[in-house]
């Protein structure tokens, strides 16, 4: 089992549940949160003060996959954030040692 | 019952009526029954005034209070809502205790007639439902309430534009006990100096229709004065501080242009020709300062931003207040304009390199505004600039006019200020602690937050 971990725009999450649908993949877990990469951040200017905002709000995707999966879901979700400028994100394949269905007590890639 | 003399026109008008008596019968018949029309308030005129009064109280409650409101942090809305609102409801107070009289009573001559008024109608003694004060229009009479409480807003607002330039970091107690030593020295001389008819500033020409030098170079100066004594803000300039939530400036400045109708308009005192002028100017002056603002926003810094719009409409809305009544349309927006970018320098430019810190710009927009205003009113006033400064009416010598009582108002306000800080320091610090001010005044001094 992979877990997947992507940082994305906010506006590209529609996209990228809907690609992910498509692979019949069934449960993600989205989390607000700001951070930076090479795109450093913007200036922000109030009359005559100018702030640099360095930290941008993105979101974090966690999802669970099986192992031969995990390239094909990366694949997706990197189409269907990409807008093809500065910011766009990046995904990180983790390998899963466990997994456990809480309610049925089901373990491992049934667990998923 | 006696009209008290609020202008030339009308102190002339009182004079005629009253002063002249004729020997026969019939006539003293005559006079008597003018005597009793001139007494009789329009109630067209009230009805405008009481309508502006309460246009200008939408100003302060809840206009200022939101416009600065949005413009601190998170952790400061409250303080400064507060402020503004408890800062208000004891002006009111004071205004009928003894603002009023000090500023619109009192004898017609004597040795400080030119500077205040007297105690003649402390606690608004013989003022009373039927008691009338005079109008710009001879034989016209509005109830003396009516410009009790009109200008009771105006005196209450005033102070409450000072609270932007020290906000974030003054002690609640201190604003307020400035605020009223403030108000007293500096707020009601100068309303006195500029509007009663003994006045020193009145019977020099000067032309304030609207408060201009009364309310907004007397509360900018004090606001730049505050600012330095006072010292920045922890962390000032190198940590963020940008406003906290613009939707409530923008709220809060269209409360101001609202309510600014009843206080240009309402400054006719009638209900006329003249007031639709005001009002016109009042809308025109705003526009154009608006897109100047963010016109020279967008060629110089790249945005044209909301909060440079909004604050372009308060610097419109400053300068064309002394001049509401006496500039014609194209002059309101030529005005209007020019003091969109001249306070837009003052705020940009100016402010850092002077590195003083006035928190929401009082004084780069009233301040700046309020001179910009009081010095362009000489020149838009002029009837061959479509103004309404009467025949006659020369340029150059009302500049020099509309300058000296600049330069009066910047030095008394700034004195005042001075000292009236210097006794608040005697009593209590004018600041809150450096943890106070870094958890935040709502928490830190009024014990709730904005937002939970």
């Amino acid at each position: 089992m992979k877990l997947l971990i992507a940082i994305i725009k906010p506006s590209r999450l529609e996209d990228v549940r809907k690609a992910l649908t498509g692979l019949d993949i069934h449960g993600m877990t989205v989390t607000e949160v700001k951070g930076y990469g090479r795109q450093k951040g913007h200036a922000e200017i109030y009359r005559g003060a100018e702030y640099e905002v360095h930290f941008l709000p993105k979101l974090k995707l966690e999802i669970a996959v099986n192992a031969n999966q995990a390239d094909a879901v990366t694949n997706a979700i990197r189409e269907a954030a990409a807008t093809g400028k500065i910011g766009d994100g990046k995904i990180f394949q983790l390998d899963l040692i466990a997994a456990t269905r809480i309610r049925t007590g089901e373990t491992g890639p049934d667990a998923l | 019952m006696t009209p008290i003399k609020m202008s030339k026109l009308a102190g002339a008008a009182s004079l005629i009526a009253l002063g002249l008596t004729l020997p026969t019968l019939a006539q003293e018949a005559a006079l008597e029954a003018a005597a009793k029309t001139i007494q009789a308030v329009d109630k067209g005129d009230t009805t405008w005034m009481l309508v502006s009064t309460i246009l200008v109280i939408l100003m302060t409650l809840p206009g200022l209070a939101l416009f600065y409101g949005g413009l601190v942090r998170a952790k400061n809305m409250l303080s400064v809502l507060m402020q503004v609102f408890a800062g208000f409801a004891m002006m009111a107070l004071l205004w009928v205790i003894y603002g009023y009289s000090l500023a619109f009573a009192g004898p017609e001559t004597g040795s400080l007639s030119p500077f205040i008024g007297d105690f003649s109608k402390l606690f608004l003694a013989g003022v009373t439902p039927d008691s009338v004060v005079a109008t710009f229009t001879d034989g016209v009479y509005i109830p003396e309430l009516t410009f009790v409480v009109f200008q009771l807003t105006f005196a209450a607002i005033t102070p409450a534009l000072i609270i932007g330039a020290i906000a974030e970091r003054a002690k609640f107690g201190a604003v307020m006990l400035f605020l009223a030593i403030w108000f007293t020295f500096s707020y009601l001389p100068i309303a006195h100096m500029v509007w009663a008819g003994s006045g020193f500033l009145f019977n020099l020409g000067a032309l304030d229709f609207a408060g201009g030098t009364v309310v907004h170079i007397n509360a900018g100066i004090a606001g730049l004065v505050a600012a330095i004594v006072l010292g920045p803000r922890a962390g000032f300039p190198k940590e963020p501080m940008a406003p906290h939530n613009l939707t409530f400036t923008m709220i809060g400045a269209c409360l101001l242009w609202v309510g600014w109708f009843g206080f240009n308009a309402g400054s006719n005192l009638e209900a006329n020709g003249l007031t639709a002028q005001a009002m016109l100017n009042t809308i025109t002056a705003t526009s154009a300062a608006a897109l100047a603002w963010a016109t020279a926003e967008r060629i110089l810094r790249g945005h044209a931003s909301l909060l440079g719009a909004v604050s372009g409409a308060v610097a419109g809305l400053v300068a064309i207040t002394p001049a509401a009544g006496l500039a014609g349309t194209m002059g309101a927006i030529f005005l209007g304009a020019f003091a969109g970018i001249v306070c837009l320098w003052a705020v940009v430019t100016l402010k850092p390199m002077l590195k003083y810190d006035d928190s929401l710009d009082v004084f780069g927009v009233h301040g700046v505004g309020g001179i910009v205003g009081a010095i362009g009113t000489a020149i838009v006033a002029a009837p061959a600039l479509g103004g309404f400064g009467g025949e006659g009416f020369d340029i150059g010598g009302q500049l020099i006019t509309q300058i000296i009582a600049v330069i009066i108002a910047i030095v008394w306000s700034a004195v005042v200020t001075f000292v009236a800080l210097m006794i608040v320091k005697l009593v209590m610090p004018l600041r809150v602690s450096d943890s106070d001010e870094n958890d935040g005044l709502d928490l830190s001094t009024h014990g709730e937050r904005a937002y939970n």
